[in-house]
């Protein structure tokens, strides 16, 4: 068999394909687009959420979000560990972030402006993240399929504690229930837009299906989103955004509204409400972290010329 | 000066009485500095009481060009496998 067959059959009988695999170049290409674009959007997403750690209600609400948003870092480092297997670099990817030639999830272009978009980012946008991110355990490459396994475990509590904080505010004052449906108001269409254009626009789905990086096309994933978010709701006790939205009981699923793809667009194009600051942000903190990467490569080249002396 | 960090590949120990497994790999300046670091990025929920950390560059690897010359001597030597031999079904404990 030549490598090129050995590829086909390995990803044709389900197996997985390794670091030092001959893989296709578009396949390598794809590969580091979509581990890059995923890190890129774990590393973003601390910031929407970390803006409200000083400002949480409480201990017990500090230390939750802290651990959540120290998670989501430990999400992009598991994906940039995966994206260096094929041969890129971390800083090189970094650096592609802040210049802007990489993109992230455009859900992170949203603003939070009360506590509540805490939970409902846990709950709607964790839970969109969880629908796309299941079925990529079983991505045809090995090393994003496996840290896709450890993001899926911990993605868990980050759901539950969005929800559990909702919870908690509707069973609150008559302001903190209008602070859950305010935000629910403005995460709900964006959360939908997390699965990408129609599946009729989607221009990479058939080969990514092929190759298989993708199992479920945008909008497969986005009704069973839909439909599980539905009863989620319900319980909670409030109203989803969409007048159109209403259980078929011949497809058995919920139809829904017409997302507007030309906010879409307009946000991945740059023109979100937070764009440019996300990016600001990123850059500054890496800037802003120079010195500290410095000063510790020098320590540890002093130290490492200190050693056969120390020896002797 | 260059402040591009090596790679250092993760071997994380679960529990008392397994072997370490690879779990992926991070860029720290020192191993002191490596050690710490996958300590925070592999270990969050109680996943290891041990790690081994060891600079990528320092694993020599099988090529996956030459998997099935390098492996071949193990694919024709059936009679390693208990299975090889017939024994009568009332023989017990063998």
């Amino acid at each position: 068999m030549n490598p090129e067959q050995d590829f086909s059959a390995t990803i044709e009988a389900d197996r997985r394909i390794e670091p030092r695999d001959w893989m296709p170049e578009a396949y390598r290409k794809t590969m580091v687009r979509q581990i890059a674009q995923h890190a890129h959007s774990e590393i973003i997403g601390m910031q929407p959420e970390g803006a409200w750690i000083t400002r949480a209600p409480s201990l017990r609400r500090k230390a939750i979000l802290l651990a959540k948003v120290q998670d989501e870092a430990g999400h992009g480092l598991y994906l940039y560990a995966a994206a260096e297997t094929l041969g890129v670099d971390r800083a090189d990817l970094s650096e592609a972030l802040i210049a802007g030639r990489q993109k992230y999830s455009s859900i992170f272009n949203y603003p939070t402006l009360t506590y509540a978009d805490v939970g409902v980012i846990g709950w709607l946008v964790d839970g969109a993240a969880i629908c796309n991110q299941v079925p990529l355990c079983r991505s045809s490459y090995g090393p994003y399929a496996r840290a896709m396994i450890r993001i899926c475990k911990e993605e868990s509590f980050h759901q539950r504690q969005g929800y559990e904080l909702l919870l908690t505010m509707m069973r609150g004052s008559a302001g903190q229930r209008g602070m859950v449906q305010n935000a629910v108001d403005r995460w709900w269409w964006p959360s939908l837009m997390m699965f990408g254009p129609p599946d009729a626009e989607s221009s990479h789905t058939a080969q990514s299906m092929a190759w298989k990086i993708k199992r479920h096309t945008n909008d497969e994933l986005r009704q069973r989103f839909v439909d599980m978010t539905v009863p989620q709701a319900a319980a909670l006790g409030v109203t989803l955004p969409d007048p159109d939205l209403r259980w078929n009981p011949e497809r058995g699923h919920h139809d829904f509204g017409e997302v507007d793809w030309s906010e879409f667009k307009r946000v991945v194009g740059g023109d979100g409400p937070c764009n440019a600051e996300r990016i600001a942000r990123r850059r500054k903190a890496h800037e802003d972290g120079a010195w500290v990467r410095e000063a510790a490569a020098a320590h540890a080249a002093k130290a490492s010329s200190a050693l056969p002396e120390d020896r002797s | 000066m260059s402040t591009d960090w090596p790679l250092y590949e993760v071997f994380i120990r679960g529990r008392r009485g397994l072997n370490h497994v690879h779990v992926g790999s991070l860029h720290a300046p020192d191993e002191q500095m490596a050690l710490r670091n996958a300590r925070d990025l592999y270990t969050r929920r109680n996943e290891g009481v041990s790690i081994w950390v060891v600079r990528s560059d320092h694993i020599t690897a099988s090529s996956p060009d030459e998997k099935d010359p390098f492996f071949e001597p193990s694919a024709d030597k059936v009679y390693r496998h208990p299975t090889f031999y017939e024994i009568p079904d009332d023989i017990p404990h063998l």
